[in-house]
């Protein structure tokens, strides 16, 4: 069935580019994606909502000399295949050439991506997904507490050909389920995963986890803001990188003068290292990026300096070098993106983690994130689903939410143990909807300032 | 509400199989959109022109309510196999869910929705050529670039989306919708600082539902070189004191305040949970309706009135066919209602607001904002509300925010502060920062400026829901003074 998509997808492409090419186009490029998903969300311990779509996105990018122009649609017919190069040409006509314009990319290496689509995923049944969201369920009544999130199950065909002689195509799946569950005295637990395989996604044990974080939160009581150590769980990390990623290893923030990141400059602690890998079935590979440049594996931070960032073509021509697979799907007013990355595990449990913290915080996670002074990373937003006073390594109690605003580099640079598991989770990336995933273990970090 | 005349039915083939096919799989209620979109935008940065693309999107999205729970499917072919499929599956959605239904769902009545809407429009957008539309953003971005600018960006876009909406009680309903946004905005580099100032907004800028007039009346070239200058003044410019202030904060900002901290907070679906694991939920409990919680000061009224003309949020009806109205959400500073729809209106025992949007064919129906106003109080203008001020901060234009998961702990920076001193704006401050807790933050309201300064801003990007989903919302305001207000550093 998959192989029957790419196969229609590719075809489209090719009649698509040869229009393009008819028509005029000194160099076209057409990206189709195709995705088939479905989603059960469940609120107060019940399913509330249950959905499903079959969608398409046909992108051309028609090139003129040093003019090009974007159009989009969401049909397959031969019909839109002539409106999109009439629309497409149309943008390019009405545009100014540009002067910096790097063309589309050439063909190159594209990896070898193994464990991208599960078929289980591909024929996940909304039955499928009620049964996992009923064992989230049954955790959460065995606790006493509310279940509330969403169990999401989806694939994506996507296919992108230029005139240059760029031919990527790939499917991949995805399963993602998050929890929130709610105890009527007050606490709330958290828990995540995805995968790409419905299979390694377990409702119970995420239940079980996000329920246990609910009655261990219950009661909480009011903290001081200050500054203090804390011990950072994966959902909290992922956040960090996240935001990172996006104010700071994009190479076009860099190239405007808005970013931190810079070749050799310490960003954090000896003990951190991250890097950006769309290869790595850890997490939900990818082969290539939304123009078919194949992903490399990037090194972003190299125990603790920075030593590298993403590029899409227009970034890369920029700096003289070859892109390194991150653009975002055009038109991309954001700039290349890391959307798979992964945080160097340490050797410590998580017990060991909070066993150090002789008074701090034990973080589940952040909420509603956002920079406050990019350049310098600066973040506001707060906690969320689990706060924990510690003393003397043993959590004491739980602690109501509280505000924080600092920069994300002061964090990571008192970074002072890792833990050695390591859990991936879904990728936020400021609104851009691209399917990316971050794998990250929990840290300690010496001093966090919370501010309200 | 502007009902413009009576529907074509000429999407009727379609919708009338996607209702006919879902009542014989078994549902006791359908309803159905078929929606078209199309899209265009520009975006000049620094100088060239970056992007210039156009988007079309059409599908059908059927909503079943079968075996008590509800089922959503949606397809972009129109053959009938492909409707078929999509009704089945719906309510195939439906009957899976139905084993964890612990709730009877009821549904508020409403009158049979009938008729049509359209935004009025001067000056078509996708009618214009596209050089006149590029050349004005050019002309926009190069007055930006003042000496020390180092780049800049100016965006236009429009939206067009044709709906017709029906449901098994007989409803139609064809709405034509037209939103157009623009915006321009300048980047300082010294160092480790950056700053930015925009106009009338960063992120795509002010958005209308109205034709390309409202470009034309934005005048970004007119205020585009202000931008570059203050952008490039802020890097000299003393930081903003932290600590406890009085501040008068300009419609630019004022508008997400309202947004995130009144808007939000007043969805009734993130009051009953359904939210809580992505958007969150909220510290509006309906035990607080009828209550008499004060919200805000006396000050503080907010309404949701999906009837403005040109409002980003108005329209003729909602996505479950209820007429657009106006509600009271807040008066006087008194909670006094919600943003609801039909099932979540009838737990609280009121009709719905009618405030149920989805961002497109392919999405369920969800709570939404539609124009979340707070109401212009006569007496002082927003220039009467400065020269009372005898020591306070202006603040324009929003650059960070963030809200927790109840819409109770909020922080919002802007691009810029004026000090306030004897009544007279002042020098510029750099990076101000606030933040507080809604209700004490609205309680402390004590001035809100007359109608000569109310403006509709608009949030093109409103998400919510998983997957989520964008709306056009709109937010009108004036204007408005708050005292103690802690002011935190911006670094």
């Amino acid at each position: 069935m998959t192989t029957e998509r790419s196969a229609e997808l590719e075809r489209y492409a090719e009649r698509l580019l040869e229009r393009a090419r008819r028509h005029g186009a000194t160099d076209a490029e057409v990206s189709v994606e195709s995705r088939l998903s479905a989603l059960t969300r469940f609120a107060d311990s019940e399913i509330h909502q249950s959905v499903t779509e079959d969608t398409v996105r046909v992108n051309l990018r028609y090139v003129q000399g040093r003019r090009y122009g974007m159009a989009a649609t969401g049909r397959l017919d031969d019909a839109a295949l002539d409106t999109l190069v009439e629309g497409a040409a149309a943008n390019a006509a009405g545009t100014a050439e540009t002067d910096d314009w790097p063309g589309l990319p050439e063909p190159g290496p594209i990896p070898d991506v193994t464990g991208a689509y599960a078929a289980a995923t591909g024929e996940a049944t909304p039955e499928l997904r009620a049964g996992i969201v009923r064992e989230v369920i049954a955790a959460a009544d065995a606790a006493g507490v509310g279940a509330y999130g969403s169990y999401a199950t989806g694939t994506v065909t996507t296919a992108v050909l230029n005139s240059r002689g760029v031919r990527a195509v790939q499917t991949r799946s995805d399963a993602w389920l998050v929890t929130v569950h709610m105890s009527p005295d007050g606490g709330t637990g958290y828990a995540e995963t995805c995968a790409v395989d419905v299979a390694d996604v377990d409702g119970a044990a995420l239940g079980r986890e996000a329920a246990g974080k609910a009655r261990a939160a219950d009661n909480a009581v009011v903290l001081n803001p200050g500054e203090c150590p804390v011990v950072l769980e994966e959902y909290a990390v992922a956040d960090l990188l996240a935001k990172l990623g996006r104010c700071g290893f994009n190479a076009r923030a860099v190239q405007e003068g808005q970013s931190f990141a810079a070749p050799g400059v310490r960003v954090a602690g000896d003990l951190v290292t991250v890097w950006d890998d769309g290869t790595d079935p850890a997490g939900l590979p990818s082969a290539f990026d939304h123009e078919g440049v194949g992903k490399e594996r990037v090194s972003l931070i190299d125990r603790g300096r920075c030593v590298g960032l993403v590029h899409d073509t227009g970034t890369a021509a920029r700096a003289g070098i070859r892109s390194t697979g991150h653009a975002l799907p055009a038109p991309n007013p954001v700039g290349p993106l890391p959307t798979n990355m992964f945080m160097a595990p340490g050797r410590l449990s998580r017990e060991e983690l909070v066993g150090r913290l002789d008074r701090g915080l034990l973080v589940t996670r952040f909420y509603y994130t956002n920079p406050v002074d990019p350049k310098r990373a600066v973040v506001t937003g707060v906690t969320r689903d689990g706060v924990f006073l510690v003393e003397h390594g043993e959590i004491v109690a739980p602690v109501r939410d509280l505000r924080f605003s600092q920069s994300y580099l002061d964090v990571l640079r008192r970074v002072s143990a890792i833990g050695r598991d390591r859990r991936t989770v879904r990728g936020w990336f400021g609104g851009v909807s691209v399917l990316g995933d971050i794998t990250v273990p929990a840290v300690l970090v010496d001093g966090f300032r919370f501010s309200g | 509400m502007t009902a413009q005349g009576a529907p074509t039915g000429a999407l009727r083939e379609i919708t009338d199989r996607a209702l006919d096919t879902a009542m014989s799989m078994g549902a006791d209620y359908a309803d159905v959109r078929v929606v078209r979109r199309v899209e265009e935008s520009v975006t000049v940065r620094t100088g060239r022109v970056e992007s210039v693309a156009s988007d079309e999107s059409e599908g059908v999205g059927i909503r079943v309510f079968a075996y008590g729970a509800w089922g959503f499917a949606a397809t972009r072919r129109y053959d009938a196999d492909a409707i078929d499929r999509a009704a089945d599956e719906a309510v195939r959605l439906a009957r899976a869910a139905a084993p964890s239904l612990r709730r009877r769902v009821t549904l508020a009545e409403r009158p049979r929705a009938y008729g049509t809407y359209a935004t009025p429009v001067r000056e078509d957008p996708f009618a214009l050529p596209l050089e006149a539309k590029v050349a004005d953003l050019l002309d926009a971005d190069a007055a930006l670039a003042v000496p020390g600018v180092v780049s800049t960006m100016s965006t236009y876009a429009a939206q067009r989306e044709w709906k017709t909406f029906a449901a098994t009680d007989g409803s139609l309903t064809e709405q034509v919708f037209t939103h157009v946004g623009a915006g321009v905005e300048a980047h300082a580099v010294r160092g480790n600082e950056h700053q930015r100032r925009s106009y009338p907004e960063a992120r795509g800028g002010r958005w209308r539902q109205a034709g390309y007039e409202f470009v034309r009346e934005l005048d970004l070239k007119g205020n585009a070189a202000r931008c570059g200058e203050e952008a490039v003044a802020l890097l000299s410019a003393p930081s903003c004191p932290e600590g406890p202030a009085t501040v008068v904060i300009d419609p630019s900002q004022l508008y997400l305040q309202i947004h995130e901290s009144c808007g939000h907070a007043a969805e009734l679906d993130r009051v009953f949970g359904a939210e809580a694991s992505y958007a969150g939920t909220s510290f509006l409990t309906t035990d607080l309706l009828d209550s008499g919680f004060r919200y805000g000061s006396d000050l503080v009224t907010l309404v949701a009135d999906a009837t403005v003309p040109g409002g980003p949020g108005s329209f003729g009806w909602d996505d479950e066919g209820v007429a657009a109205q106006r509600t009271t959400l807040v008066e006087n500073g008194i909670l006094t209602g919600y943003l609801t729809s039909r099932d979540t209106a009838s737990r609280v025992g009121r009709p719905s607001g009618g405030t149920v949007r989805a961002e497109s064919w392919n999405r369920l129906p969800l709570v939404r904002m539609t124009n979340v106003n707070l109401m212009p109080v006569p007496g002082m203008s927003l220039q009467d509300i400065v020269a009372d001020t005898d020591d306070g901060l202006y603040l324009t234009t929003n650059r960070s925010w963030s809200i927790d998961d109840r819409r109770w702990n909020f922080q919002f920076g802007t691009e810029i502060a004026y000090e306030i001193k004897g009544g007279r704006l002042g020098r510029i401050l750099k990076n101000p920062v606030y933040s507080g807790i809604t209700p004490e933050f609205w309680r402390s309201c004590d001035a809100v400026a007359d109608e000569r300064s109310y403006v509709m801003y608009g949030n093109p990007n409103c998400a919510k829901g998983l997957p989520p989903q964008c709306v056009q919302v709109g937010h009108g305001c004036s204007g408005a003074r708050f005292r103690g207000v802690r002011m935190a550093a911006g670094r």
